[in-house]
This record gives C-alpha cells, structure tokens and sequence, in this order.
C-alpha cells in the first residue's frame, strides 16, 4: 500500500512534467498545425544552457532562467530560420524539416559536448517525505508539482483574458479571418513558438534530474512520452494534455514500479496503439477539430 | 496492341521486367570490377535500398510518412535470423526458407501497424512509428530468452556455393544475392505502384472522400501499402543480416531510421531512383567523412564520429525539403527535360547498379 502511494505521487510530479512537455506540443499544434517533432532536441539544447550557467555561476536559478531565455531565442530562430519552409499544402514537410532539426541539434551537441552522461545536480532533496508515515514525494517532486501548475495558470491566463492570448487563438482557428481584422498571423504564429520552446525546455529541465543524466539524447524517451500524452488527451486540448499528462505519468510509474522500468517503451506504445485505434483523435478531442 | 492510358512514371510490364533484368545484370557484372571493401558497401546500398524504396513508395504514393522503418527492417532480420537457425538444412534453401520467414514477420508487424496507420494523418503516424522505433530494445530485452536482448541473435556463415568459390568472393557473393533480392524487391514496388494498386492509392492520398466514394476501400488500400512497404524493409534488414550475421537491436536505433527518411528525401520522396542515390548517399558520405576525420587527434575523432555525418544529413535534410523538395531525381528529371526530345528516355527506374554511378562520382 506504501509503495502504491509511493508511485502515484512519483507519477503525478512525473505526469506534471509530460503535461507540460505535451502542452507544449499542443501549443504549437493549435498555431500552426505542425507536430513538433524537434520539440525534445531544442529542450535538450536549452538543458545544456542551464547545465553549463549553473557550472559556472553555481546557481541553479540563474541556470533555469538562461534555459527559459535560451527556449524562447530557440523557438523564434527555429520558427523563423526553419520552419517558415514548411509546405502549407504537405503536412509532411514541417515533420521532415522538424527531423533535420533533431538530427543537427544532436549532432551539434554531440560534438560540443561528447556523448557521456553528465549528472544534473538540484538544490533539493530528492529522498521523499515521509506524511503519515508514508513515503509520498520528495521535495524536488513537490517543486516539480508547483512549477507545473504556475505554469498551467500562467497559460490559461494568457489565452482566456489577455488580448495577446485571444489574438493568438483567433489566429490559429481562423488565420485569413483573423488577417482581415488586423491581427498579425505571422507574429502570433511565432509567439506560438516562442511560447512552446520555453515550455518543452523547461519540461526537460525539470526532468533530466530524475532520469540517467544529461546526454545529447536525453529527450528522446520525453518526446515519445509527451506526444503519447498529447495524442491521449487530444492535440488541440491543452485540457487533454493536462488530464493525459497525469494519467500516462501515474501509468508508467506503475509500470516501473511493479514491472520493471525496462517495460516502460512497450507500455507507452501499447497505450498509444491502443487509443489511436480507438479514438484517433484522443479521448478530450471536440469533434469539429477530428479533421486535422 | 491495348493502350490503357498511364499516369506519368507508369510503363507496361515487360518493358519494366526488362529493365529489371537487364540492370540487374550490369549490376551483378559490375561486382566482378569492385574490391571486396566495395563489394561490402555495395550490398549495404542494396540492403539499404529495399527499405528505403519501400519508404519512398509509401510516402509518394500514399503520403504516410513512417519514422519507423528500422524496427521494421529488424523485424526482417530476426525472422531471417531466427528461421536461419531453426532449420535443419543448409545452403542456398535455407537462405530463401529464412529470407521468406523475415518477409513475413514484417509482413505481420506491417499488418498490425498499418491497421492503425489506415486511420491516422502523417504526423501521428510519424509519432506512432517513433514510438516503435524506441521501443525496440525493450521489445528485445523482454522476449531475451528468444531475441538474446542487445546482444543480439548471431546466424550461421553462408558462405559461397562451392561451383563458384573459385572465381568468386566472399564480398562479391553477398553483394550479388544482395543486389538480387534488391532487384525483386525494387521491380515488385514499381509494378505494385505501376498498376492498379497503384492508381487506388494515389486516389486514397489525393483526396480519400472521392476515392471511397468511386468504390475504393480506402482503409484497406492503406493497410495494404503500409504492409507492402513493411515487407521491402523487412526484406532489407533480412539481407543486412545475411551480410553481418547477426542482427541486434543496436543497429536498428532512431538515428538510423532517420537515416532511411534522409536518403529518401534527399533522393526525391517517391522516386525509387532517388531512393537508390539516396541509399548510396547514407552508405557513402559517413565512410568519407570518417576518413576525413580519422587524422584527428583521437579525442576529437571520437566526438566527431557518428555525428558529424549526422549533422552533414541533418543540414542536407532541412536544405532539400526547403530548396529542393523533388531532391536529387527532380534535379535529375529537369535536366532530361531540357534535352531534345528524339534522343531515348533515361531510365529512372529498378535500379540497384544505379548505386554504381555515384560510388564512382563520391571517390
């Protein structure tokens, strides 16, 4: 029963962090209708940013700032260096253009940097807490919960009340439209972006700490993890990727827990297979946006 | 003589298993004229060029983009192999009896994954198939009793057939079955896609709602395409296996699933000419950028190793779909436009010894 609270909580801090990861997806998704499959390798570039500040300042805070800020120079330079080439007519060209990221970005780190796995140190304890005499999370986990959630309002925030978020919106629904009333499509498609790379980037950051290590490859597992969280909760659902996020979280930690870790990859495709057979769409999709 | 009208690329049968033919022979004559080491990348191209025309039929004929082609070239290989081992008998019956056992584990798996790729648009296909790929090496340490994990399943040596171990080869022998299985493979594609199959899938990728409605069952046409192109990979990762054998989940990684989309975009997405450059191209440039590299001190040939070429790849990737999204054919197919009409037409299509010209051009 303890190791069953145990890995619930684990896999919700885990789960808050493919949310994020996936919601990252999502945003990009709704602005411009391209899967990001470069999504995992800018993160991995901007955890390498955070990696070396914190070696040389010492400060874990002024790492994750220098991630956050390198995020968003990453996602402007790719929308705007890259992906602008996408062919509007195939939507297989932005996933093709989007793999030549990942293979340069990698390689680049690779030869910046090696390929060994480097340990990313947090200024938290990473032992859990005991509550009630139950081991439940550890205070990183709990950083990990809050940042997630901070986020999360953040962005629903944004959307729902501001100018710039109902822009953005009308933009990605609607783009001719949105043109005629004098919103700047291709500005908001690229804060689309921009919003997106410091997402996924902080996702990884937030993640790399509990995995093997940092490594240009790191992201890897992450990306098929939270696009299987995007595709369960629906691509255009920001909702979906939440509610998604914590189930496959809490799923694969009890996979790993009374399992084995090594089965993880098998669960995940599994559990991809299985609701892209049933509802391709995902479960929160609404039903005017199955076409896409 | 019965003119049925042709799409643009189509060609009647006999003139395409004449082409077969005769390309393969110059194909196999042309071993006899490489060094073993050649011989060596020349069945590597081949192998490599039954995936990657299945891939380019795939995406040009029906615009589903598979990022997993690896895992099911792996597929290919451990049917091969673990058939290869089972079997009781040796020689050349073996090799097809094991080379027939990969095609239909791909085939199987091709099943299985084109039924779910029959109701998915391109990138959540892209996404299911990498999630294959990655899975891979769990797949194979879970069943380890049967898959041996990482380490992978060794198969027995096939060597040369004693009438020819005289004038040929260990290299050359693997290049020629190589080039040959390539040759079936290629020839199958281009008349699956030359005829009916093909015009239905066309139908399918151009605009499904119209296709469904003149009959065609458009669910099954794609099932079928992504089972057909399943079984080419499967038959490459067979002849990869025959050639190192041995097949581990270590050489089936993301990285070079990803390499099978680059030789396929870079030769021009549906060109099975293309696919064949392309092929040359992921065998070729990482040799030569391995030698370049091999003077450097040995820390930094270390981290150069591997991933420079990737990021040569990566950077041809992005160039050609921004650029040049015809790639390497459409250059080629612009420049035989341009020629006076009455001279003969190139021939663009099975063509494993096409892998000739450039291994020639790249030294």
């Amino acid at each position: 029963m303890d190791r069953l609270v145990f890995l619930l909580g684990t896999g919700l801090a885990r789960g808050a962090v493919l949310a994020l990861f996936a919601l990252a997806l999502v945003l990009i998704w709704r602005g411009a209708r391209v899967i990001n499959f470069a999504q995992g390798a800018m993160a991995v570039v901007s955890t390498y940013v955070a990696f070396e500040v914190t070696s040389l300042t010492g400060s874990y805070w002024l790492g994750l700032l220098a991630a956050l800020v390198s995020g968003a120079l990453l996602g402007f330079a790719v929308e705007r260096g890259v992906m602008r080439f996408a062919s509007p007519r195939s939507p297989l060209s932005g996933v093709i253009l989007a793999i030549g990221l990942v293979m340069v970005l990698q390689s680049t780190l690779g030869i910046v940097f090696g390929p060994d796995y480097r340990p990313v140190r947090v200024p938290f304890d990473d032992s859990a807490v005991l509550v009630g005499g139950v081991p439940l999370l550890s205070p990183y986990d709990l950083f990990v919960l809050v940042t997630a959630v901070v986020v999360m309002v953040v962005l629903a925030v944004l959307f729902r009340w501001t100018s710039l978020g109902l822009q953005m919106r009308a933009a990605a629904f609607a783009p001719e439209v949105s043109r005629l009333l004098g919103v700047r499509v291709s500005r908001t498609v690229t804060i689309g972006w921009v919003l997106s790379s410091v997402v996924g980037s902080l996702a990884a950051l937030l993640l790399v700490p509990t995995s093997l290590g940092l490594n240009p490859h790191a992201t890897d597992s992450l990306f098929v993890l939270g696009f299987t969280v995007a595709v369960v909760g629906g691509l255009d659902s920001p909702v979906g990727a939440l509610v998604g996020g914590v189930v496959v979280g809490v799923a694969m930690s009890l996979v790993t827990g009374y399992l084995g870790a090594g089965l993880v990859p098998l669960a995940v495709l599994a559990l991809l297979v299985l609701v892209l057979l049933l509802r391709p769409a995902g479960l929160f999709a609404a039903a005017a946006a199955r076409h896409a | 003589m019965n003119r049925r009208q042709r799409l643009p690329g189509q060609r009647p049968l006999v003139r395409t298993l004449a082409l077969a033919a005769g390309w393969t022979a110059v194909a196999l004559l042309g071993t006899f004229a490489l060094d073993p080491f050649r011989n060596y990348q020349l069945a590597l191209v081949a192998a490599y060029l039954c995936a990657t025309a299945g891939l380019t039929v795939l995406v040009g004929a029906t615009g589903q983009l598979s990022l997993g082609h690896a895992a099911l070239m792996a597929v290919g290989g451990y049917g091969y192999a673990l058939t290869s081992n089972a079997l009781p008998f040796e020689g050349a019956a073996r090799f097809v009896v094991a080379l027939l056992a990969g095609a239909a584990a791909s085939a199987v798996v091709g099943l299985l994954l084109g039924l779910a790729a029959a109701r998915l648009s391109g990138p959540y296909l892209a996404g299911l198939t990498l999630a294959v790929v990655v899975a891979l090496p769990a797949v194979a340490s879970t069943w380890s009793t049967v898959l041996h994990g990482d380490q992978g399943v060794q198969t027995d040596f096939e060597g040369v057939p004693d009438a020819l171990r005289r004038i040929i080869a260990l290299e050359q022998w693997q290049a020629m079955v190589a080039v040959v299985v390539a040759a079936v493979v290629v020839t199958g594609l281009a008349l699956l896609r030359g005829g009916r199959f093909g015009l239905r899938m066309q139908a399918v990728r151009d605009d499904e709602v119209a296709a469904r409605l003149s009959g065609i069952p458009a669910g099954r046409v794609k099932v079928l395409a992504f089972a057909a192109s399943s079984v080419a990979a499967g038959l490459g990762g067979a002849v990869l296996c025959f050639v190192a054998q041995a097949v581990s989940p270590g050489a089936y990684t993301l990285g070079f699933s990803l390499l099978l989309v680059v030789a396929v975009v870079i030769g021009g997405l549906g060109s099975i000419l293309g696919a064949a450059l392309g092929s040359a191209v992921i065998v070729l440039l990482p040799w030569l950028i391995g030698r370049l590299t091999a003077g450097l001190p040995t820390d930094a040939a270390q981290r150069l190793d591997g991933n420079l070429a990737v990021l040569v790849f990566g950077l041809l990737l992005i160039t050609v779909m921004a650029l040049a999204p015809q790639g390497l054919h459409g250059a080629l197919a612009s420049r035989r436009r341009r020629r006076p009409p009455d001279t003969p037409r190139q021939i663009d299509e099975p063509a494993p010894q096409k892998v000739l010209v450039p291994t020639e051009e790249q030294r």
